[in-house]
């Protein structure tokens, strides 16, 4: 189908896109890469009346690191995140969740903001950034404010952002040296939303101890999650195939999935096991640097 | 109508000026204002990638854009493949290894391998596997295309 009819305005700077928020509130959509908005305006499930183009604002789309976080502009393309060699090397694990999203034409356009924003709770990027623990700085007519994951996302498509606010920069913590990691997800396809999705890190200590774990799942409930009884069986050891077998056990009654078309919530259930297991597993190789 | 825009786009080289509604489509402003039928409306939602062509050098589902977006752009379609009368090497490849059948991905087919190829000129079949996966084909299967693609690439890195 073809989207509704709708007025259509540019910002070339924040303050700008904020008073065109301000100006038509609930009316007005933020269009960044629209990879997301444009197929719900053409099946018309969205029907904005303003569209408020950010394309244009350039200084929000940046790579960089500041002391010891990676910081990423909000209308930083999803492929050019990918393929930095500042977030390959300091945060790997986001380049992966990306290179996962969609296909290559889709990461052209798609931005991380536009991804975080649309908090669709069967999307990439929010995985890794509760794995990551990242934080997202928005920004609105009263000021700044920077949110927790947990803050930021409270359901399906749904996030704390006020009606004039807008996001403008994710922090990120560089992963120290030998840490282990992992993104995996089952999908039927290559490029297909997934069924679920898990993010783990271990953060090592001496003596090839995991200081500790971090487990994200995503497509088991209306936002990610963090599996913090399955990270608490890791922390302090020495990951053994029994203890990862236990984690994924754990990690699948954190769980709480809804059946949809694509897959009941026990087949969920299940394979957020086998791939907390897997993804462990593959987490703990990156760390003996296998 | 209210709210039109008059933008500029280069597509395929030629510069075309023209005033759009905010809500038409990039792919339907190539098909119906610039009359480049090359470039196919499959599923409008991102999905099939028939509509793929290169923006600004990198390729993008044209079904979600808006034409305004655009203002300012370089776009290349499957008609900025062939010239002097003459199939580009990658359009060789696919007639000669039956790689269409209806013809309907065809340009989003071309699209991608042209921006794989350009990119890294000697891939692998993973590569070309992985660069093509966006795009459905629905009759011809998939490995003629694949095949196509691998032979293109030493034509191409000979041009």
């Amino acid at each position: 189908m073809k989207p509704s009819a709708f007025e259509y305005f540019t910002a070339s700077t924040v303050a700008e896109a904020i008073s065109l928020l301000e100006r038509y509130e609930d009316e007005a959509k933020i269009i960044a890469g629209g990879q997301s908005l444009v197929p719900m305006m053409n099946f018309r499930v969205a029907q904005p009346e303003v569209l408020i183009d950010i394309n244009g604002i350039k200084e929000l789309d940046y790579i960089r690191q500041e002391d010891d976080e990676i910081v990423i502009g909000a209308l930083t393309r999803e492929r050019d995140v990918e393929l930095s060699p500042l977030v390959q090397e300091k945060c790997p694990i986001l380049a992966e969740a990306i290179s996962l999203i969609g296909h290559a034409s889709i990461r052209t356009r798609g931005t991380i903001g536009g991804s975080l924003v649309h908090a669709d709770p069967a999307a990439e990027i929010p995985v890794a950034i509760y794995g990551l623990d990242a934080k997202m700085k928005v920004v609105g007519p009263s000021g700044e404010r920077t949110l927790e994951p947990e803050e930021f996302f409270l359901s399906y498509l749904t996030t704390s952002l006020e009606p004039s606010e807008i996001l403008v920069e994710v922090r990120i913590p560089v992963l120290p040296q030998k840490t282990g990691w992992s993104f995996v997800e089952l999908t039927r396809r290559r490029g297909d939303f997934y069924i679920v999705a898990v993010a783990s890190i271990l953060f090592m200590g001496k003596g090839g101890v995991c200081k500790e774990a971090r487990i994200c799942l995503g497509g088991v409930g209306p936002t990610s999650i963090r599996a913090e009884e399955a990270e608490e069986i890791l922390a302090g050891q020495v990951i053994t195939d029994a203890l990862i077998e236990k984690a994924g056990q754990k990690a699948a009654e954190a769980a709480d999935p809804e059946s949809d078309y694509h897959a009941s919530a026990e087949y969920r259930r299940d394979m957020t096991r086998v791939f907390v297991q897997r993804g462990l597993a593959e987490a703990r190789n990156r760390a003996k640097g296998g | 109508m209210a709210g039109r825009r008059r933008i500029t786009v280069k597509v395929n080289g030629v510069e075309y000026e023209r005033e759009v509604d905010p809500k038409r489509l990039l792919v339907d402003f190539l098909r119906d204002d610039l009359e480049l039928i090359g470039t196919h409306v499959g599923c409008e939602h991102g999905f099939c990638g028939a509509c793929t062509v290169l923006f600004n050098g990198r390729s993008i589902r044209s079904c979600l854009m808006f034409a305004v977006q655009a203002d300012g752009a370089e776009i290349m379609t499957v008609e900025g493949l062939a010239g002097d009368g003459k199939l580009h090497p990658l359009q060789e490849a696919f007639r000669e290894h039956h790689a269409l059948q209806c013809g309907f991905c065809t340009p989003g087919m071309l699209m991608v391998a042209y921006e794989l190829l350009r990119d890294n000129p000697d891939p692998t079949e993973e590569e070309v596997r992985l660069a093509i996966a966006g795009v459905l084909c629905r009759c011809t299967g998939y490995k003629q295309i694949i095949d196509a693609v691998i032979a293109a690439a030493p034509k191409m890195r000979g041009k």
